[in-house]
């Protein structure tokens, strides 16, 4: 057993600083012992023969100079196993469920290690999600990373429980499971989560970490890791497809925040650490699709934006990471509009290898263009209405304007349950597209007009 | 020289090293492990190595060695192809030896020792050679010639030279007095390689893409910076440039960026052709790809080892392209590498030496006069990402104050899918003027004149918008009507390009012309027809407008174009006018 150290010199928010140590490996486990007999974990994170500084993940609440330190010699790891599914584990990984300890066939490093650029395969499996805003204009594909830029009281929970519940790999029987991790949300949210996974049954395929908002904040740094650890494991080592939900990294960001401080770092944009971008990244990268193996990664995380500021750090590093993002509108909430997407700042850079002939449907990318491109002149129109009145409109700028709504209506809106096909997007937004001049969509090829223009179709059929 | 000293203190990527004196930029083995490091700081008895690997679990007390050596790159013969990380190792020999994800402690060099080139020399025994001078040839790839040169600080008389094939490492030729020659030589990356003199840029870069190679051209051996928010088309462009820019060589540098962008280059370009040569883009590119989740450090490193290969291409005489993307999370590497180091901080944390580092990275481009005679040159294409979009932060303001080029990408265009989503208004050349006469004598001497009126067409359009926002489109008098209409014209028949269509991804000068020319023709043509007393309903409603709107797309361009051309003849005919 590791020697015990009674040479804690400072304790300063979450950290300890210890002195007169053997020499110490950096980001190692730490255990240390209260004087109550209870125990609590920590990370190396800076290590010298003069003192070595500790984060403690439990919050430093209860310690003294009195505990002891043991510093384990090993970077923390987390047990996996194939039984890890179906369990509910706190954000630090221990069981909350009342059931047993995993046995593990492996332990884990949980910062993972970087994937090879070249061992990469380019994610290009298009997942339906039965949402048309995703999959007809933000298509998600394998391996992706896209999360949801929320605020606070908009049902990003729903539609991300309408993601999990819908989203397949079409003509695939692959095997499938999600990873939750819940950073720092209220334990209501956490009940609705659990509750629909035990509706659908999809706890069996689940493996859940709990770090609610009365847990330590600390602890909220390595929540994440685990989650993302336990499912590159299902991935790579048992070839499973798995869907991870990090919620909410907001939380997660303003952990990190609270530990620079601590730290007493030069602080970056409003006060966020210097290396939160290269931190996100070392979460959000560990989604893929790797060369050779059958299992990926696919990451679907909810973030929400403080004030509703795209541009505030934590959804503008995520988004300068993530491979797209889809932003939930206050404005189509308020308006009764589920699911509230925004199309418009919504993106899915991976968007054009996952769609297509050989995909989804050859006129799949030119409808999305379009229907972009209209709805982003609807939109400016009506606030050119508010100015001068519709009659100030031409014909032309009066039909966009329409299209605007309808789009809203139509497209946007569908049922929580309402899982539609990629067919039935696409036609929903043929139909949409139909109410223009036919001159005016100039972003889709003649050919597609021809085989999909209901104008045309009718025709076909006529003949 | 004492080369053994041991570890102090660790701190994420920054060691504290002591027991031994150092020189800066000295690389070391750190650990037990052997990472390798870098020195950045010297303080008493203390040095500060950044170190290019993970550092967990290192203690310390673990000894760390002084190789003598600045940080090098490899160069000679298979640079071409190849895909590194941030510090030249070959990620395909990464992964052989320690499987699909990056471990520690692993050395990979940067060029094969085991393959072997066909050497074919160009000097004879006796002949004096110069630094720089080429004494022989390699077959690259297909198309491109190695030209093998003496290093930079080496002359003498040749005593002896070899032919045949060698591998990279083999002695192919002695000077007298015994200096021996190797194919492949190594350079520091933070010192620039030098020319016999810097000439004036004056031929552009052709890119294929319309926005640029019109209205805001870069000259080979310029710098060019693409700012922009998330998600605005910065990797896209980038990614374009490198596929259909009509330089030699390019060299890709994915830095802090992400993994699966790296793996789409990967499985792209060699099954892309080069539009000149017709051969797998591959073979004329080297990739360096450092993601955001590789060490940071290493990072920092990557544009070195990026511009380094560069220079070494621009001295045999090739037109080299680099495309850095993203420079911003370059600068960011600095600046957490610095902030560890607890320096006096800069603007927003930034490190005082930022516009010093970025204007020392940028000046190494240019149009050159090589140490053995040809010309060559390397453009050199930044991404920028500045937080939240907002171009008035430090590495946007430090770049714009050192390049000639600047296409401003912007959130709003992007969001309503105009791509490239490169404001107009906003954006810049400085190299215009001096590719006009270029323009003149291979496009056409009315090209000069042609690119002019749809950049004052988008100013006048940009004034009137003002106005339609109070008033409405409908109230504004017919002639101005038109002008917005030939504008949205120009925006989204001529600059708007889809990288994604197979014909529109690449557009070829003639073409350019071709199309801007119809567009103007069919602007002009109306206005006189409106001016003749046509009805502006009948003008909009013209088919050959519609046709325009969509020739960029067909495969046969020409004979649509002329199509459209004769339509366009006969239905201005018949509205009347002038
Ligand atoms: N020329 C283009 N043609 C078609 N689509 C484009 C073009 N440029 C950009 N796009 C679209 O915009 C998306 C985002 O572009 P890109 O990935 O280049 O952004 P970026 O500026 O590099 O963002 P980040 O800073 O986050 O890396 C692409 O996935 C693509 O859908
Ligand atoms: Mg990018």
């Amino acid at each position: 057993m590791a020697k015990e150290y009674k040479t804690i010199r400072e304790i300063a928010g979450p950290l300890i600083f210890v002195e007169k140590t053997e020499p110490v490996g950096y980001n190692e486990l730490v255990n240390i012992t209260l004087p109550d007999g209870t125990s609590k974990r920590g990370q190396v994170l800076d290590t010298s023969n003069d003192v070595v500084v500790v984060q403690v993940f439990e919050g430093t609440g209860g310690l003294n100079k009195e505990c002891g330190v043991r510093f384990t010699g090993e970077t923390i790891k987390l047990p996996v196993s194939k039984d890890l599914l179906g369990r509910i584990l706190s954000g630090s990984g221990e069981p909350l469920d009342g059931g047993p300890r995993i046995v593990p066939e492996d332990r884990l490093e949980i910062t993972g290690a970087a994937i090879n650029p070249y061992a990469r395969l380019p994610p290009k499996e298009f997942i339906q999600t039965g949402i048309s805003t995703i999959d007809g204009m933000n298509t998600l594909v394998r391996g992706q990373k896209l999360p949801i830029f929320s605020g606070s009281g908009l049902p990003h929970n729903e539609i991300a429980l309408q993601i999990a519940r819908q989203a397949r790999v079409r003509g695939s029987g692959e095997q499938f499971a999600v990873v939750f991790a819940a950073m720092g949300i209220t334990n209501e949210e956490a009940q609705y989560f659990m509750r629909d996974f035990e509706r659908t049954g999809a706890l069996e395929r689940a493996v859940v970490f709990l770090n609610l908002a009365d847990d330590p904040a600390v602890e909220r740094l390595i929540t994440p890791r685990l989650a993302l650890t336990a499912a590159e494991y299902l991935a790579y080592e048992h070839d499973m497809h798995v869907l991870v939900i990090l919620t909410d990294i907001t939380n997660y960001c303003e952990a990190l925040r609270q530990m620079g401080a601590a730290r007493e770092e030069v602080p970056g944009r409003r006060g966020y650490p210097v290396y939160m971008y290269t931190d996100l990244a070392s979460l959000y990268e560990r989604a893929g699709v790797v060369k050779g193996r059958k299992g990926s990664v696919t990451q679907f995380s909810i973030l929400s934006m403080p004030g509703d500021d795209i541009t505030h750090p934590i959804p503008d590093l995520s988004g300068y990471i993530t491979e797209g993002q889809i932003v939930i509108s206050r404005e189509l909430h308020r308006k009764g509009i589920y699911p509230p997407v925004n199309v418009l700042p919504s993106l899915s850079r991976l968007m054009n290898s996952g769609i297509g002939a050989a995909r989804t449907r050859e006129d799949h990318k030119a409808v999305s263009d379009q229907l972009y491109a209209a709805y982003a002149e609807g939109k400016d129109l009506r606030g050119l209405v508010a100015i001068v009145g519709k009659d100030a409109l031409s014909d032309r700028d009066k039909k966009f304007l329409e299209f605007a709504d309808m789009f809203e209506d139509r497209f946007v809106r569908q049922g929580v349950d309402e899982n539609r096909d990629i067919e039935t997007t696409l036609d929903i937004g043929w139909e949409l597209l139909s109410a223009l001049p036919e001159a005016q969509l100039t972003r889709i090829d003649n050919k597609y007009i021809q085989k999909y223009h209901p104008a045309h179709r009718a025709k076909e059929k006529k003949e | 020289m004492k080369t053994k000293g041991e570890i102090y203190r660790i701190s994420g990527p920054v060691v504290i090293i002591s027991g031994l004196n150092t020189k800066m930029y000295d690389v070391f083995k750190v650990g037990k492990e052997g990472l390798m490091g870098e020195v950045i700081g010297i303080e008493g008895d203390k040095s500060t190595v950044q170190v290019y690997e993970e550092t967990s679990g290192i203690r310390p007390g673990e000894p760390v060695e002084n190789t003598g050596m600045p940080l090098s790159v490899e160069l000679g013969p298979g640079l071409l192809e190849s895909i590194y990380d941030g510090i030249q190792r070959q990620l395909p020999v990464l992964k052989s030896s320690m499987g699909d994800f990056i471990q520690r402690g692993v050395t990979a060099n940067g060029l094969s020792r085991e393959k072997e080139w066909d050497f074919v020399p160009k000097v004879n025994k006796g002949d004096k050679v110069n630094p720089g001078d080429i004494i022989g040839t390699v077959q690259e790839t297909q198309n491109i010639e190695h030209r093998i040169m003496v290093p930079p600080n080496i002359s003498g008389t040749v005593d002896e030279i070899k032919s045949g094939k060698f591998k990279v490492d083999a002695v192919i030729c002695t000077l007298a007095g015994g200096k021996e020659l190797t194919m492949m030589q190594k350079w520091p990356v933070r010192k620039p390689r030098p020319v016999n003199k810097k000439l004036m840029p004056n031929t552009p870069l052709i890119t294929g893409q319309r926005i640029l190679d019109g209205l805001f051209p870069v000259a080979k051996g310029g710098t060019a910076a693409i700012p922009g928010p998330f998600g605005s088309g910065k990797t896209v462009t980038q990614q374009q440039l490198a596929k259909w820019s009509d330089t030699e060589i390019v060299v890709y540098i994915g830095c802090g960026e992400r993994g699966n962008e790296m793996a789409d280059v990967l499985s792209e370009f060699p099954e892309l052709e080069d539009p000149k040569t017709g051969r797998p883009l591959m073979e004329r590119t080297v990739l360096i790809a450092n993601t955001s989740n590789m060490p940071v450090a290493a990072r920092e490193a990557s544009v070195y080892t990026g511009i380094t290969i560069a220079e070494y291409y621009r001295d045999m005489g090739y037109d080299v392209s680099l495309m850095a993307d993203s420079t911003s999370r370059w600068a960011e590497a600095m600046r957490e590498i610095s902030s560890r180091l607890e320096e006096m901080p800069g603007e927003e944390g930034y490190p005082a030496y930022l516009a010093a580092r970025l204007s020392e990275f940028y000046e190494r481009s240019g149009k050159v006069k090589a140490l053995c005679g040809r010309e060559g040159s390397i453009t050199v294409i930044g991404a920028v990402s500045p937080p939240g979009g907002d171009f008035s932060e430090p590495v946007t303001q430090n770049t714009l104050r050192i390049v000639k080029v600047f296409w401003a990408l912007d959130a709003k265009l992007a969001q309503r899918r105009h791509f490239p989503a490169i404001n107009w208004l906003n954006s810049y050349s400085l190299y215009s003027k001096a590719l006009e006469e270029w323009y003149s004598a291979k496009v056409s001497p009315e090209w000069v004149k042609l690119r002019k009126d749809p950049m004052e067409l988008l100013q006048k359009e940009a004034e009137l918008q003002e106005i339609v926002q109070l008033v409405g489109s409908d109230a504004l008098p017919e002639d101005q009507q038109l002008t917005l209409e030939i504008a949205r014209m120009i925006r989204e028949y001529f600059l708007q390009q889809n990288a994604y269509h197979e014909v529109d991804t690449f557009c070829s000068m003639d073409k350019q012309y071709k199309l801007l020319k119809s567009i103007t023709a069919w602007g002009n043509k109306a206005q006189n027809a409106l001016e003749g007393g046509a009805a502006i309903e009948e003008i909009m409603k013209l088919k050959s407008k519609d046709d325009l709107a969509k020739v960029k797309f067909e495969k046969d361009f020409d004979s649509a174009l002329s199509v459209i051309t004769k339509r366009m003849e006969e239905e201005f005919a018949k509205l009347g006018g002038k």
